[in-house]
């Protein structure tokens, strides 16, 4: 097929990693292209900026409060030097004079100020820690859940390689604003308002003079904004698409090791690492010159106060003493700057994390819970309805029309040549997906209409692909019904047959599965899924292909639990195997997406039809 | 999941951790040495803004002379712009090294972990993995780029002041060394504590990062079963204990902090007193009072930051700890010393000798005594119960993992003694679960062999009938999800077995290559397969009969034995134990059953 994919493909790629030889390699999808106009960035950086708002409200007294107490602090910092300056200056001649009493007041004073000052710094650093840890778990807990409710669309889309950044590398970026930001802050704040001001008093000219740096800081600050908002987007970016091909990496080191991947993802992961590095690099060439360049401004004022203050003592304007009070406190005016610089690096970097993670907030489920959901008519009868249903994962239809009625307690099976669209269906039936056009409905309401709850309690689905988690094989078959106890876990593994191999294990059902069951063979895996879903004792089960790695004994023995579980509940069951199939009680064939067949086993094994063809065909492949 | 992270806490200060950084700042000593240079430099160029300042009070503005101001200012301007530029240069140097470290460290971390053994790899949970990729080399990063170069300079700048207060009034000097003594004392011990909690604050890290991984991948299961609750359930108690760990150490690093604070001031306040004691003594002028504390006070900030700087080596330390644990993981499928790739026939003959295999730490052997010689050419189908330890023998051919006992050979050669990169060569695996990349088909299917050519990549394709990447929006161009979960479970199997038999290897492993697959192309799949198969030496793990006639010779593997070996028919007439097994009497009869309920 000849598809306008070649000419999308080259736009696609341009927009995307830099064109080399092996630019290509990742294929070409529909994705969002990372270079931005001018107003969709001012755009991110409102969201960002509001989502850094929504996160701190919260703690507005608590910082309020910790404002207070840098001030605190910083006022028994600077009285340290005056008091030393006060011990040299009288309480040494008091002293030389007989008199001790001044040298013991400003030492006890001096012990005051430290005490103090340590004091209020714990306090500060305690409260403010407690603050960062505060709003990083509330982001924490709000991405995770966010991320959960999002449509596997969203994640098919994503990748669990960059959710996985989101939630760990752009959260961590937030953290270090808070961790070392805010102290350089509020102290520079603090000590460039006083100052400023001590300025303006001891001589206004100078004071002004002094002030001119602003707008030339002003300018710079812009310059370094601007740039660095487009850096550090660079910095999340390239870490996202580090962490992504680490992770598949060892998500798949089994295939990398046996087709000796190693030296090309060596190289891949040489050009994202290098990409990576170059973008922080840029970032730290923006900061390399912008705090020198802070500095310079604060320099060449001080020349100018300087000349200009000089003149003016010359001039008989103002005193010597004035002048030089006003250089020292100059110095103290400029050097919070690099502390502000250092903040504002921060905050930018923290910004372009955020940008990414109110992104995944701003992501709406595009299969949502109701707003006023429709109770469920209890007892839950199970009837499954398709009506009008059309579906498609992209632009291609899977599913061009369906409609089909499961009544209530009949258990139906689904077969077809693969890549039909049975899970497709299957998926529909769970809400995985909603459909294009038309409905699907349980016991006459929408699933659209239902609370997930609900819709999760009557329909639960067995995947294709049986993940497990790591933890102990009771807490995986317990996933299925949180509250079962373990008798009940054991009677559901024993009801599928898996009781056996459980109990064989050197811990039993409290064996570690490890991470996505790798201790497991891949039938035991399919085994504890089963007894998963089996726990959860839906009304309505759907199971895709559910048996397929199992051997026929094991098979066996799980459709003998099948039967006895199915005997009152509706069922939709996708197998390749026949055996598995007929059983059922009708029986459905599809193909491209459509339901070509429909009837009972004997009907269908009696007629002519596809599966009459089928059927022969698998039992001439059994000999 | 528990590392095999032993704590030694007894060893003293935990820093001998970072030493393991030096070999990756070998390369860059130059810009290191020139980050030095640019921070000492910068602190002296500082320094000569006040003393010009003192110069023009005295001079210029002294005598009213204009004229002298000028080259004053101009000096003073030069300065300033030195101190810019040299802060500049520092900068731009300590970037430059420690990004160029860090990548180095990341690269190195990558390339051996990918070269870890397949068992290594289960036993380690990803997230763990991925933070001490991410996080604890930026953190490395972050502290050769700043925190080491500041606390040697502030380190050195103690020492230098502390002997020119010694050498100004000794007996002060002595009482100000004395005084950081309880300091050090304390210091170290609250540091130490602080490197445990750091190490606590970065597992937890890891965890979490597991955490995220599992609800995300596992995001089907949690939908399907409405289980959200509970993962975030458990989420969030670990992103609870996070912040508690983290708190902790936010307190450690509080009393630290104020320890280094605190102790400065307290010792000027004794400086004070024990210098008004000396003036009035007469051992010392009030000149020399005041000199000595200004000398004194120039330590402030050095004494101050050392506090927060040694708990970031310290925090560093222990993240050095957690990527060694991972450099240093055994390499343990690995090449032999001295190996040399050996003549292998295509198709080689693959023998078991007496094979045994044992999981590290399980009690009984999966598999205890396989033999089973697979002639050249010959194809032989691997039969056995779920969790029989099928999967597990056909890990010993291409070395995923390593026989505990017996060999495996090719054409007479012990896998082990044939370098790694040939055996894998030799053999091509199509897994029990199709594992792809989210990559482009094509570079999914060429994945052992990028040097494929297109017409060996289209019969690839045909003999797995999979043609439908044809179909596809990009042709063989398109990215396929992650996982492969774009496509349907058949698709996915499909694509897994091209890329096994792209190429035609010699030795091909299908580990349960067509579970997935309706019997119509399961049927078209076996015919082209046929071909492939009378070329190559197969083995082939078969739960179906239909998967079984593709072999000439079957072995039934129980109890971690070969108990039997022959053609299918012959089988089935003779032993109980594979009649039971694969007896399609026994899948008709179940089937027959259901149909008459
Ligand atoms: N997540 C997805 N995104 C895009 N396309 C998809 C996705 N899942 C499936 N498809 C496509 O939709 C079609 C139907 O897939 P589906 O998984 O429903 O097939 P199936 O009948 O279950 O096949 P099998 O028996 O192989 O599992 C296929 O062409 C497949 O490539
Ligand atoms: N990492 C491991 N550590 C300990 N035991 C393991 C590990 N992996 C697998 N096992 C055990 O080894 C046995 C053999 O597993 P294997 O995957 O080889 O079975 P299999 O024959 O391929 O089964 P299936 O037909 O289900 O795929 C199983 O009982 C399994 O529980
Ligand atoms: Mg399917
Ligand atoms: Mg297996």
């Amino acid at each position: 097929m000849t598809s306008p994919g070649s000419g999308a493909a080259a736009t696609t790629s341009a927009g995307g990693a830099p064109a080399d030889a092996h630019a290509d390699w990742r294929g070409v999808s529909t994705e969002e292209d990372d270079a931005l106009t001018a107003s969709a960035s001012t755009f991110l950086r409102g969201r960002s900026r509001r989502l850094l708002g929504e996160l701190v409200r919260p703690h507005r007294r608590s910082l309020w409060w910790l404002l207070a107490v840098v001030v605190v602090q910083n006022l028994a910092w600077l009285a340290g030097p005056f008091l030393i300056g006060v011990g040299i200056d009288s309480a040494v001649p008091a002293l030389l004079d007989g008199d001790s009493g001044p040298l013991v007041w400003t030492t006890v004073a001096l012990v005051a100020a430290a005490l103090l000052d340590t004091g209020s710094r714990y306090l500060f650093l305690t409260g403010s820690g407690r603050v960062g840890q505060e709003v990083l778990l509330a982001l924490r807990r709000r991405v995770f859940t966010h991320v959960q409710q999002l449509p596997l669309s969203f994640h098919e889309r994503y990748t669990s390689g960059k959710t996985i950044s989101r939630l760990t590398s752009d959260v961590e970026a937030l953290a270090e604003l808070l961790d070392e930001g805010l102290d350089g802050l509020l102290t520079a704040l603090f000590s460039i308002t006083t100052i400023g001001v001590v300025l303006l008093f001891l001589d206004l000219p100078l004071g002004l003079v002094a002030l001119l740096g602003f707008p030339l800081l002003y300018l710079v600050g812009r310059w370094f904004q601007r740039q660095t908002t487009v850096a550090y987007r660079r910095t999340r970016q390239t870490i996202a698409a580090l962490i992504v091909q680490f992770t598949e990496t060892f998500g798949g080191i089994r295939a990398v090791q046996a087709f000796r991947r190693e030296p090309r993802n060596d190289e891949l992961h040489a050009r994202l690492n290098e990409e990576n590095r170059q973008a922080n690099h840029r970032a730290f060439w923006l900061i390399a010159v912008f705090v020198p360049a802070v500095t310079m401004i604060g320099n060449v004022i001080t020349v100018a106060v300087l000349g200009y203050g000089a003149v003016r003592v010359m001039d008989g304007d103002i005193q010597v003493g004035v002048l030089t009070a006003f250089l020292l406190y100059l110095r103290r005016f400029f050097d919070p700057l690099q502390d502000i610089a250092m903040f504002y690096n921060s905050y930018q970097s923290a910004t372009a994390a955020l940008e990414k993670l109110s992104g995944v907030l701003e992501e709406r489920s595009t299969v949502p819970e109701p707003a006023d959901p429709h109770p469920l008519p209890a007892p839950i009868a199970g009837e499954v309805v398709f009506d009008g249903v059309r579906f498609g994962y992209g632009a291609a239809t899977v599913l061009p029309g369906l409609d089909l009625t499961i009544p209530a307690g009949q258990t139906v099976a689904l077969v077809g040549a693969t890549g039909a669209g049975k899970s497709t269906l299957a998926r529909l039936a769970a809400r995985f997906y909603d459909p294009g056009d038309g409905v699907v409905r349980l016991d006459g309401v929408s699933l659209t209409r239902l609370a997930d709850a609900d819709l999760r309690r009557a329909v639960v689905m067995v995947t294709q692909e049986s993940f497990l988690f790591s933890g102990s094989i009771a807490d995986n078959i317990g996933f299925g019904r949180p509250d079962a106890d373990r008798t009940e876990i054991e009677a559901a593994a024993r009801a599928i047959g898996a009781d056996g191999f459980i109990r064989a294990l050197p811990e039993g059902y409290d064996t570690d599965v490890r991470k996505r069951g790798g201790r497991l063979s891949a039938g035991q895996r399919q085994l504890v899924s089963f007894a998963r879903a089996f726990l959860a004792d839906p009304a309505v089960l759907v199971l895709d292909e559910a048996t397929s790695s199992l051997d026929v004994p094991s098979e066996r023995l799980v459709q003998e639990a099948l039967r006895t579980l199915l005997a009152d509940r509706t069922a939709l069951i996708i197998a390749h195997r026949l055996s598995t199939v007929e059983f059922a009680d009708r029986v459905l064939v599809m193909e491209a997406g459509r339901i070509v067949e429909d009837g009972s086993p004997a009907e269908l094994v009696g007629g002519t039809g596809r599966f009459a063809d089928l059927h022969r065909a698998w039992a001439d492949s059994l000999v | 999941m528990t590392q095999p992270a032993e704590n030694p806490a007894d060893e003293q200060g935990r820093l001998s951790a970072l030493r393991r950084l030096l070999p990756f700042a070998r390369p860059y000593r130059g810009l290191i040495a020139l980050t030095f240079t640019g921070a000492l430099l910068a602190t002296l160029a500082q320094l000569a803004v006040p003393l010009l300042t003192r110069r023009i009070v005295d001079g210029p503005i002294a005598d009213g002379d204009r004229g002298a101001l000028v080259p004053l200012l101009g000096l003073a301007l030069l300065f300033g712009t030195a101190e810019a530029a040299l802060m500049f240069l520092r900068r731009w140097a300590m970037g430059n090294s420690s990004l160029a470290i860090e990548r180095d460290l990341r690269d190195t971390l990558y390339q051996r972990l990918q070269r870890l053994p397949v068992g290594f790899h289960e036993g380690w949970s990803s997230g763990q993995l991925l933070s001490r990729a991410t996080s604890d080399v930026s953190t490395i990063r972050r502290f050769v780029g700043f925190g080491a170069v500041f606390l040697v300079v502030n380190l050195v700048t103690c020492v230098v002041v502390g002997a020119l207060l010694v050498v100004t009034y000794w007996p002060l000097g002595v009482a100000v060394l004395v005084t950081s003594v309880p300091l050090i004392a304390f210091g170290l011990g609250f540091e130490k504590r602080y490197n445990a909690q750091s190490r606590a604050v970065q597992d937890e890290q890891g965890e979490l990062a597991t955490d995220v991984e599992e609800a995300v991948q596992g995001i089907r299961v949690v939908r399907s079963l409405g289980r959200s609750g509970l993962v975030f359930g458990r989420y969030d108690r670990k992103a609870l204990r996070l912040r508690e760990l983290q708190l902790t150490k936010v307190r450690t690093l509080a009393v630290i902090w104020c320890m280094f604070e605190f102790h400065p001031q307290i010792t000027l306040a004794i400086v004070l007193v024990g210098g008004a004691l000396a003036v009035n003594t007469g051992a010392l002028t009030v000149g020399g009072l005041v000199g000595f504390v200004a000398l004194f006070t120039v330590l402030l900030w050095p004494i101050l930051s050392l506090g927060f700087l040694l708990a970031q080596a310290q925090e560093t330390a222990s993240a050095c700890d957690r990527v060694g644990e991972l450099l240093d993981a055994p390499l343990t499928v690995t090449d032999a010393p001295g190996v040399q790739p050996a003549e292998v026939a295509r198709p080689a003959r693959l023998r078991f000798e007496d094979v045994g295999f044992r999981f590290p730490g399980a009690g009984d052997p999966v598999l205890a005594g396989i033999d089973l010689d697979v002639a050249p050419g010959e194809t032989v189908a691997l039969v056995g119960a779920t969790g029989s330890g099928k999967t597990t023998l056909t890990a010993l051919v291409p070395r995923l993992l390593d026989v505990t006992r017996g060999r495996v050979t090719l054409d007479g050669h012990d896998v082990r003694d044939l370098p790694l990169s040939q055996v894998r060569s030799v053999v091509a695996t199509a897994f029990e679960e199709a594992t792809l990349f989210s990559m482009s088909v094509r570079e999914n299917v060429t994945l052992g062999r990028p040097g494929a050519s297109e017409a060996d990549v289209e019969e690839a394709l045909r003999v797995a009938q999979a043609d439908f990447v044809h179909d596809l929006p990009w042709g063989l161009d398109t990215r396929i999800g992650e996982q492969g979960l774009s496509l349907s479970g058949g698709q996915r199997q499909r694509l897994a077995l091209a890329r096994a038999v792209l190429g035609r290897p010699s030795v091909l492993v299908l580990d349960d290559p067509l579970s997935a697959l309706d019997v119509h192309t399961e049927a078209l799949v076996e015919h082209a397969l046929r071909e492939v198969l009378a070329q190559t030496t197969a083995l082939v793990v078969a739960h179906r009969a239909s998967t079984v006639l593709l072999a000439d010779r079957v072995a039934l593997l129980q109890h971690g034995r070969i108990t039997a070996v022959g053609r299918h028919s012959d089988l089935l007439a003779e032993v109980p134990a594979y009649r039971e097994l694969l007896s399609s009497s026994a899948e008709l009869a179940g089937a027959g059953e259901g149909g008459a309920r």
